[in-house]
C-alpha cells in the first residue's frame, strides 16, 4: 500500500506548520484540543499521531507545539518565506532558521 | 509525518470525518447569563458572573483553553494606575489616556480599566497566574521593583500615549523617579488555561467549538430584549439554542475583510483568524446600535503577509530593541525603550530612515540589535516580554532552539523600511463595535458587551477588566428578570440559514467567496474613496449575494463554520461601506480619506456616527464625542456596590 501513488490535488501551502515525530508522539490529542483553529483532526487509529487537515488556516500561534506534553513529539515548522534570519554581531555571519 | 496524504498513503483511504455529524439535531440550553466568545473578555465575564451567584453558559468557536488573540499569551498589562507603585491617580490617568488616544476613544471602558484592572490582575494571581519575578530571573532589569517583584514596562514612562514626546531625545528625559509606572510586564502565557480551569471550577457550562450565529430577540422582534442566542458546532454541525436572561458579546472584532492571506503566511495580526466580526453583525441584526465602523487604515504593526514578528516571521526586534543598519549605524528611531518612555515611531521618523536608505546614509538590511543592549535588558525583552507576548512565544522557542543568542546576535529586520501598506493590507476598523452605557449594557435590554467587541476598545487588560465588569452587571440584571420568550419562527429561519451551505456539495467554497469579498474591498474601499466607488462596491456585494452566496457549499461542519464567518464578513463589509458613505468628510483621526469630500467637517467630526436596524432598514444617529460625561462621577455612581478583589 505504501508504494501506491494516489491522484491528489496540490498540497496546500504551508505544507506542514508543525512536524510530528511518530516515534515520540503518544497520540494524546492535546494539540488537537489546543488548536483554536482546528488545524488538526484526531487520527482514527487510537494513539496514533493526529492528522494536519487545515494547514493553511494556521495562524502560527505556536500553542500546539508549546503545550505538547511529550518532548520531541512536535516541532514547529515556519513556512519558508517566514523563517527568521539573524546575524552574529561580531562575525557578521547571517543565519536562518532551518 | 502527520499530513493528510501521509495518512492516505498508509491507510489507503482518506480519513473519515472524525466527529459525529449532527446536522439538523438541536440542543437546548437554559441559563441566567450566556457569554458569546471565550477569549479574554469572555472568560472574565463568565467567571465574574458565576462568582456573583448566577448560572453561566459560554459559547466559544475554538477551545477556551487557548482561544482568541490572548490565548497564546500577553506581556503588557496596560493602564494599571491603581497599582501600589503607580505615580498617577487612576481617574486622572484615564483622562490622560482619553486625551492621548483621541476623540473617538472609549471613556467608559478606559475608566473601568484604570479603576479595576489592578484588582483583575490580583485575581489572576489568586488563580495561579504569574505576575511577578518571584524566581529572581530578571534581577537588574530596569523597571523591576525588588520588593514587590513587579516588573514595569517602559511604555508610558513619563507620559501617556504612544507618540514620541517632543523632549524624547534630550538627556535625562525619562528618569526612574519621573516614571508613571502604569504598565506591568506579566507572564501572560500562563493565563488562558487558568481562566478555563476557573470557569470549569465555577460550573460554567462551556460549549467549545460552538460558533454563535445569531441573537434571539423576545418574540422575534428586532430591537426587543435579547433572550438568548443560537450556535452551531464546528465539528458536528449540531445546532444549539440557548435561552438566557442576559447575554454578553465578547467575540472581539472583525478581521480579514481586505485580505485573508490564505495558504501563504498564515493570517495573523491583532486578532486570531477566528474573529470575523460575527459579534457586531449579530448585535446589529438584532437591532443593537453599533458605532465607529467608518474608519479604515493601512495595516500598521503585526500585519498580514508582511513577515513581521507577530505574523510569525523574521521581522522581530521591535519593542525596546535599537535598530541598526548593515554597518551597525544606529537608526534615528525611538526604540520604545526606557530612554524614550516607550514611544512608537512616527511616520516622520520612518520617512527619515527611508530617505537615509535612498541617500546612502544607511545601508540595508537593518537589524534589531539585541547584542547591543545591556544583557539584563535584552534578557528581559527576549525571555520575558517576547516569550510571553502571545504568538511571539513560539518565535522565541524556535529561534533559541535554532541557535539564536540574544546576547550575541541581531535579528534581521525589514519592517521599518516597508511600513507603507498597499491597498490589500487595509485593516478592518478595530475601533468599531457595539455601543454601550456605564453598565456595559448595549442599547438592547438583556444584551451586554465587553473586550474588543465594544466600540474603540483597547488591549488585554481592557478586555479582562471590561469582561469582569460586564459579568457582574449582567448577573445583577439576570437576578431581576425571568427568561424571555423566544420565537420558534426566528429560530427555524436561522437554522435554515445556518445549515444551507451544508446541504449543497458544489458551487462556491468559502475561500473563494471570502477572496471575492476582499477584492471588492481592495478595489473600491481602500486607498481612494468616493461615492462612485462605494456604490460600485455595494452593487458588487449585491451581485455576490444574489449569485455567489446561494452557491456557497460546505463539505463538513468546519467548512460550514468558515462559510458562516464569510457571510458575517459580507455583513461587516456592508456596514463599513454604509458608515463611510454617511460620513461625507475626510479625517485622518477617524481613518476616512474621501477624494470627493477632502475637507474635515468640524461639526460632524464632533460626533460619533451610530447605526442600527429598524425593520431591517439602517438608521443613523449622532451623539457627541465624550458622551460618557464625567468619568469619575459616572463610574462611582454606577459602582457603589463594587467589592474589589474577589474573596472566594
Ligand atoms: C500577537 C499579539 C500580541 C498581543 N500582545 C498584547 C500585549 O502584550 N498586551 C495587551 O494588552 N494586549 C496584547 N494583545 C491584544 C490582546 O490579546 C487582545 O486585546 C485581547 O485578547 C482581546 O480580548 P477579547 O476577549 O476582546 O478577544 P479575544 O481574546 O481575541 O477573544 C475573542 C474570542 O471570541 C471567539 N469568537 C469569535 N467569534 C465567535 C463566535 N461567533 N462564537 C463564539 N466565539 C467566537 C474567538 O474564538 C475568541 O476566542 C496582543 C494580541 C496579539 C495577536
Ligand atoms: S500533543 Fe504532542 S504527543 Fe500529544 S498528540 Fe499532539 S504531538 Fe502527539
Ligand atoms: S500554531 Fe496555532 S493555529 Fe497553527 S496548528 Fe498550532 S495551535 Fe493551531
Amino acid at each position: 500500500m505504501a508504494d501506491k501513488v494516489f491522484a491528489l490535488p496540490n498540497v496546500q501551502t504551508p505544507s506542514v506548520p508543525v512536524k510530528i515525530n511518530p516515534d515520540k508522539c503518544i497520540g494524546c490529542n492535546t494539540c488537537v484540543e489546543t488548536c483554536q483553529i482546528d488545524v488538526f483532526i484526531p487520527n482514527p487509529k487510537k494513539g496514533a499521531p493526529p492528522i494536519i487537515l487545515h494547514a493553511e488556516e494556521c495562524w502560527y500561534c505556536g500553542c500546539c507545539a508549546t503545550d505538547c506534553p511529550t518532548p520531541g513529539a512536535m516541532e514547529f515548522n515556519w513556512p519558508l518565506p517566514l523563517k527568521p534570519r539573524w546575524r552574529n554581531k561580531e562575525t557578521g555571519v547571517v543565519s536562518q532558521l532551518k | 509525518m502527520g499530513t493528510w496524504h501521509d495518512y492516505l498513503k498508509a491507510a489507503g483511504t482518506p480519513p473519515e470525518w472524525p466527529y459525529p455529524i449532527k446536522y439538523g439535531e438541536e440542543t437546548e440550553v437554559e441559563t441566567d447569563v450566556l457569554v458569546l466568545g471565550g477569549g479574554i473578555a469572555g472568560c472574565w465575564a463568565a467567571i465574574s458572573a458565576a462568582r456573583n451567584g448566577v448560572k453561566v453558559a459560554l459559547f466559544e468557536k475554538g477551545d477556551v483553553r487557548r482561544s482568541g488573540a490572548g490565548g497564546p499569551g500577553c506581556d503588557h498589562w496596560c493602564n494599571v494606575p491603581a497599582n501600589p507603585l503607580s505615580r498617577v491617580d487612576p481617574d486622572e490617568w484615564a483622562i490622560e489616556m482619553i486625551n492621548a488616544l483621541g476623540d473617538y476613544s472609549n471613556g467608559i471602558g478606559i475608566e473601568i480599566q484604570c479603576r479595576e484592572d489592578y484588582d483583575t490582575l490580583l485575581e489572576m494571581e489568586q488563580m495561579g497566574g504569574k505576575i511577578r519575578d518571584d524566581k529572581d530571573e530578571f534581577v537588574g532589569a530596569e523597571g523591576r521593583d525588588p520588593e514587590t517583584k513587579l516588573m514595569f514596562s517602559p511604555r508610558y514612562g513619563a507620559k501617556a500615549g504612544y507618540g514620541a514626546h517632543p523632549d524624547w531625545r534630550k538627556p535625562g528625559f525619562n528618569p526612574p523617579e519621573k516614571r508613571n509606572n502604569v504598565v506591568i510586564r506579566i507572564w501572560g502565557s500562563t493565563f488562558k488555561p487558568i481562566l478555563k480551569r476557573e470557569c470549569k471550577k465555577l460550573g460554567v457550562q462551556i460549549f467549545d467549538r460552538v460558533m454563535a450565529t445569531s441573537l434571539l430577540n423576545e418574540n422575534g422582534k428586532q430591537g426587543a430584549r435579547v433572550v438568548g442566542a443560537t450556535g452551531i458546532n464546528g465539528r458536528t454541525g449540531e445546532f444549539i439554542i440557548a435561552r438566557a436572561k442576559a447575554t454578553i458579546i465578547a467575540t472581539a472584532g472583525s478581521g480579514q475583510l481586505w485580505n485573508i492571506d490564505m495558504e501563504h503566511g498564515g493570517y495573523s495580526y491583532m486578532y486570531s483568524r477566528n474573529e470575523n466580526g460575527d459579534g457586531s453583525v449579530m448585535a446589529f441584526k438584532a437591532g443593537a446600535t453599533i458605532t465607529m465602523r467608518e474608519g479604515s487604515h493601512p495595516f500598521g504593526i503585526a500585519s498580514g503577509l508582511k513577515h513581521k514578528w507577530y505574523t510569525g516571521g523574521g521581522d522581530a526586534s521591535y519593542e525596546n530593541v535599537p535598530i541598526v543598519d548593515a554597518n551597525n549605524v544606529k537608526l534615528d528611531l525611538v526604540t520604545q525603550g526606557w530612554a524614550d518612555a516607550g514611544a512608537m515611531n512616527s511616520p516622520d521618523l520612518l520617512q527619515a530612515v527611508r530617505d537615509g536608505v535612498e541617500s546612502g546614509k544607511f545601508e540595508l538590511p537593518m537589524f534589531g540589535d539585541f547584542a547591543g543592549m545591556k544583557p539584563e535588558e535584552s534578557n528581559a525583552t527576549w525571555n520575558l516580554m517576547l516569550n510571553e507576548e502571545s504568538t511571539t512565544k513560539i518565535m522565541v522557542k524556535t529561534m533559541t532552539e535554532g541557535g539564536f543568542d540574544h546576547t550575541r546576535d541581531q535579528i534581521m529586520n525589514y519592517s521599518f523600511i516597508e511600513m507603507q501598506s498597499p491597498p490589500q493590507y487595509y485593516d478592518a476598523p478595530r475601533g468599531g463595535g457595539i455601543l454601550h452605557d456605564w453598565n456595559l449594557k448595549t442599547t438592547l435590554d438583556g444584551l451586554y458587551a465587553a473586550g474588543t467587541a465594544v466600540f474603540s476598545p483597547e488591549d488585554h487588560s481592557f478586555a479582562a477588566s471590561t469582561g469582569r465588569y460586564a459579568g457582574r452587571k449582567a448577573a445583577a440584571y439576570a437576578k431581576t428578570v425571568e427568561l424571555g420568550e423566544v420565537c420558534r419562527e426566528q429560530i427555524a429561519k436561522e437554522k435554515e440559514r445556518v445549515l444551507a451551505p451544508a446541504m449543497r456539495s458544489e458551487g462556491i467554497e468559502w475561500k473563494e467567496l471570502h477572496n471575492g469579498l476582499c477584492r471588492v474591498m481592495q478595489y473600491y474601499v481602500s486607498q481612494y474613496k468616493t461615492e462612485r466607488l462605494y456604490n460600485l462596491a455595494l452593487e458588487e456585494i449585491a451581485r455576490i449575494e444574489e449569485n455567489a452566496v446561494p452557491q456557497l457549499y460546505a463539505l463538513d461542519p468546519h467548512k460550514l463554520m468558515r462559510s458562516l464567518e464569510t457571510l458575517s464578513a459580507i455583513e461587516s463589509a456592508k456596514i463599513i461601506i454604509y458608515a463611510q458613505k454617511e460620513r461625507k468628510l475626510s479625517s485622518p483621526k477617524l481613518g476616512i480619506n474621501r477624494l470627493d469630500y477632502p475637507e474635515p467637517d468640524e461639526e460632524e467630526l464632533k460626533k460619533y456616527l451610530l447605526m442600527h436596524l429598524e425593520n431591517d432598514e439602517v438608521v443613523f444617529e449622532r451623539i457627541p464625542i465624550r458622551f460618557w460625561g464625567n468619568m469619575k462621577e459616572q463610574y462611582e455612581a454606577h459602582n457603589q456596590d463594587y467589592t474589589g478583589v474577589y474573596k472566594g
